[in-house]
């Protein structure tokens, strides 16, 4: 097997690996990515490829996500071929406290320096013709945009090729290379990659590579449900969402939630989320979920009652106990760069989340302060 | 609308079903019968409503299936239902859902203490250039509208392919008066020769092919060994096709092909077994000699899960015989369990007939396999999956250039299998690019990801959010 050292290792050949792949390749690095599966074969897979400024309100994510979607503008156009769509999201509330609301989060959101349109429920069918008319009304995000999540990750790692960096999936890692507490490469079930530097982006098994290393990065699964219609002309023109999916993101219950996000595809299927559940790796198909989201889907757009569902699938998101990411060199395990935990939004922040460890790697000051996204935020020293 | 459960539920009406529902019911069970036709009979006795007289004569041994009609007559039925989910274990019990195809707002939930899924099989696609043509059948698709419409597919029709369904299928469109042009077998009928052991056991099967060959000499149809339809042609619907001869590899013979005129093509290369539902359950499964993915069960037809028997075509292609045999087996042993008794010994006489009869069916894997060589007929620009129009060169492309090695990963980055029938039509031949374009063989997991379909027919949103109000039983 091959022992020649690379500068950066990789692990996870998913759409946030395959970003580091990428920044790390294009400013000089060699890289190896490693994947124990297949190219975006985890929660990349799973995932509908929002990348949504509109979610978030102001603070470090919203940062990062601003970033992020800047990055994956320039990304349609240097490396491409992965649907991007800069189509927008429409958020709508149900009730005239629930727009009050939402109007308040435009509010701060754009003094941020988010574009936000507030449309009266009077307005909003020029945006969605089909949405239900009993809407109080909604906010217009024209920076939301969304790509093909698993064409994203397979492009992005081609582009990281052809500037060198190797993939090898089906390569599982089983610990870590150390020179007293430096990590200075990884072993595989394929043998030993030496590198000056590894990034864990496995995504929602990072606190499981984490603790390879010795260290303690809590990452969990928070199981998701997406249903997928058969194709149609496009009828749901931006990403619909409730406003209460902004609450569902940030709740602690580990209860089902459920909330409506609808959007179309290039491909002319329409999408269907939204659900949280925290129950482990389960895969087992929850009918109750499902019915969950059908009915949301149908409460917002009526027309939909007729449409077929031809396909369900399910991912495991990986939340932090404070939803942010986990995004930096790990103090606790010098060598090591943790780039994990994105949760739902890890298609959206994977491009300024590969761009900032590539610049730290590189000893550059980075585009955005990592700080609040640090991996021993989670340690004794801050729970004591 | 919480029922009390049924001892069995037995998912399909074909040959393996109405036995496991007989046998079932002959052993004191309470039995409900799903299926998704308005008949019962499957596809192997698919008829019209009230008419088997009318196709009476294209249909074989229709004693065994009034028999079968009989004896099943006690099961609560669900025709026309698509189940579209299932759930649950032998300890909480078994939930199986469905929607009802006439009815906008039909939906059935019911629960059952055990469940025998017999769901059949479907004609295995191989792609060729213009197999999108209208005129383009396959062979399963021209027997059934024959079968249940009395309709045919065409005047001058070609039937290729592989294996001895090919036979009835000539010899039915033959006797309702299409000109069969020719059957183009790829393999040869001589394999049959080393395996007179198998089929010697199985008497009824040599009258059966001996009645069709018989059948074909009487309209005088052609039938070529050796020999594939490689190509359609047509502007807008198949004006004619490209037949050729094969050599060891299923590579084209240099300067054997032949233009064939015809208005039709009835293709069929042996059959896929239907898994999303026992897939959905949980159960083992092996790749099969025939190269497809099957669910393994025991001498009683029992799963890897408890409470889940599988008759028929998805654990094996075989046949009908092979499937009544399987589903009185299945049917015994799932009435038996619940209803207190352990599995008693399969009778000697279904033993013996289900091991000739499986016999049989290797010996037919044998001398009429599925060889990679297809792969050499296609050009890059052939479709692979019709439903959302990916082509070859895009499937290897997801391996060569997008770092695919697995089927599952080829179909989410081409799109190929992520259309209407999921990957129904395409899974086997996406597998194969994607196996022959990674330099492996097609692996039991490779046929996994493009045969695990978690909704197992469409629903539309309105029923599955209009069934939100009554979740049932747990």
């Amino acid at each position: 097997m091959p022992t020649d050292a690379a500068d950066v290792v990789v692990i996870g050949a998913g759409v946030v690996g395959a970003a580091t792949a990428w920044y790390a390749a294009r400013s000089g690095r060699s890289v190896t990515v490693v994947d124990r599966g297949s190219v975006a074969g985890g929660t990349t897979g799973a995932g509908e490829g929002n990348i949504l400024v509109s979610d978030k309100p102001p603070g470090a994510e919203l940062d990062l996500a601003r970033l992020s979607s800047g990055l994956w503008r320039e990304l349609a156009v240097e490396v491409g071929g992965f649907e991007y769509d800069p189509k927008g999201g429409l958020v709508v509330a149900s009730t005239p406290a629930g727009f009050d609301a939402l109007v308040a989060l435009a509010a701060e959101q754009s003094a941020a320096g988010i574009e936000t349109v507030v449309v009266p429920a009077g307005g909003l069918a020029e945006h969605e013709p089909h949405l239900t008319p009993s809407l109080a009304g909604g906010v217009l995000y024209p920076g939301d945009a969304q790509v093909q999540p698993m064409l994203a990750a397979a492009r992005l790692l081609r582009a990281a090729r052809a500037k060198g960096a190797r993939v090898r999936t089906g390569v599982e890692v089983t610990g870590f290379l150390r020179s007293g507490d430096r990590v200075t490469g990884v072993r595989t079930s394929a043998g030993d990659l030496p590198a000056s530097t590894v990034v864990n982006a496995a995504g929602t098994w990072g606190g499981e590579i984490a603790s390879l290393a010795g260290v303690d990065v809590p990452v969990l699964p928070r199981r998701g449900f997406i249903l997928v219609t058969e194709p149609l002309p496009r009828i749901v023109r931006h990403k619909v969402y409730a406003a209460e999916y902004v609450a569902d993101v940030a709740s602690d219950d580990a209860d089902l939630q459920t909330s409506p996000v609808i959007e179309g595809t290039e491909a002319g299927t329409i999408l269907i989320g939204a659900s949280r559940e925290r129950v482990g790796y389960d895969r087992t198909l929850s009918v109750r979920v499902l019915r969950a989201l059908a009915a949301q889907a149908v409460a917002l757009f009526p027309v939909l009652a007729g449409v077929q569902v031809i396909r369900t699938y399910r991912g495991f998101r990986p939340y932090c106990p404070d939803h942010l990411p986990v995004i930096g060199p790990d103090p606790r395990a010098p060598g090591l760069y943790h780039a994990c935990g994105h949760e739902g939004a890890g298609i959206g922040l994977a491009a300024a989340t590969g761009r900032l460890i590539a610049q730290l790697v590189d000893g550059e000051r980075p585009d955005l302060d990592v700080a609040p996204f640090r991996p021993e935020r989670f340690g004794p020293e801050v729970a004591a | 609308m919480a029922t009390s459960p049924y001892d069995v539920a037995v998912v399909g009406a074909g040959p393996a079903g109405l036995a496991a529902a007989a046998a079932a019911l002959a052993g004191g069970a309470r039995v409900a019968l799903i299926d998704a036709g308005r008949q019962p009979g499957g596809q192997y006795w698919r008829h019209r409503p009230g008419d088997l007289g009318a196709v009476a004569d294209l249909h074989h041994d229709l004693r065994t299936f009034r028999a079968l009609v009989a004896g099943a007559a006690g099961a609560v039925t669900f025709p026309g239902h698509h189940v579209w989910t299932m759930s649950g274990s032998a300890a909480d019990g078994f939930v199986v859902r469905s929607v009802a195809g006439d009815d906008p707002r039909g939906t059935a939930e019911l629960a059952a203490r055990s469940l025998v899924l017999a769901p059949g099989a479907y004609d295995r696609q191989v792609p060729f250039r213009s197999w999108d043509l209208p005129g383009v059948y396959t062979a399963g698709g021209a027997q059934a509208l024959l079968k249940g419409n009395e309709v045919l597919v065409g005047r001058r029709v070609v039937v290729g392919g592989t294996g001895p369904f090919l036979l009835p299928v000539a010899a039915g469109l033959a006797a309702r008066g299409a000109r069969v042009v020719g059957v183009y077998e790829a393999n040869g009928p001589a394999g049959w020769a080393r395996h007179a052991g198998a089929v010697a056991r199985v008497a009824a099967k040599l009258t059966e092919g001996a009645g069709y060959a018989a059948a074909l000499a009487r309209h005088r149809v052609p039938f070529h060994a050796r020999q594939a339809v490689v190509a359609a042609h047509g502007d807008d619907v198949v004006e004619a096709v490209t037949v050729a001869k094969l050599d060891h590899e299923w590579r084209v013979v240099p300067g054997s092909e032949r233009v064939v005129e015809c208005d039709a093509v009835a293709v069929g290369w042996g059959f896929t077994p239907q898994l999303e539902l026992p897939l959905a359950l949980g159960v083992g499964t092996r790749v099969d000699a025939d190269g497809s993915l099957v669910v393994e069960v025991d001498e009683h037809q029992r799963t890897t899960v408890p409470g889940v028997y599988v008759a028929g075509e998805a654990c094996g292609v075989g046949g009908a015989a092979l499937a009544v045999a399987e589903g009185e087996i299945a049917g015994t042993a799932a009435a038996t369990a619940t209803t207190g008794a352990g599995p008693a010994a399969v009778p000697a006489r279904l033993r013996r007939r289900r091991r000739a009869l499986r016999r049989f069916a290797a010996a037919m894997h044998a001398v009429h396999p599925v060889r990679d060589g297809w792969q050499t007929w296609l050009g890059d620009d052939t479709l692979v999956c019709r439903c959302e129009e990916v082509t070859a060169g895009e499937v290897r492309a997801a391996v060569e250039d997008l770092g695919a090695t697995d089927p599952r990963t080829a179909k989410l980055l081409s799109r190929a299998g992520m259309g209407w029938c999921q990957g129904r039509v395409c899974g086997y031949a996406t597998a194969c690019l994607t196996a022959s374009a990674c330099g492996s063989a097609v692996s039991a997991l490779d046929l996994q990801g493009v045969s695990e379909r978690p909704i197992a027919a469409p629903i539309s949103l309105g029923r599955l959010a209009g069934d939100a109000g009554h979740t049932g039983q747990q």
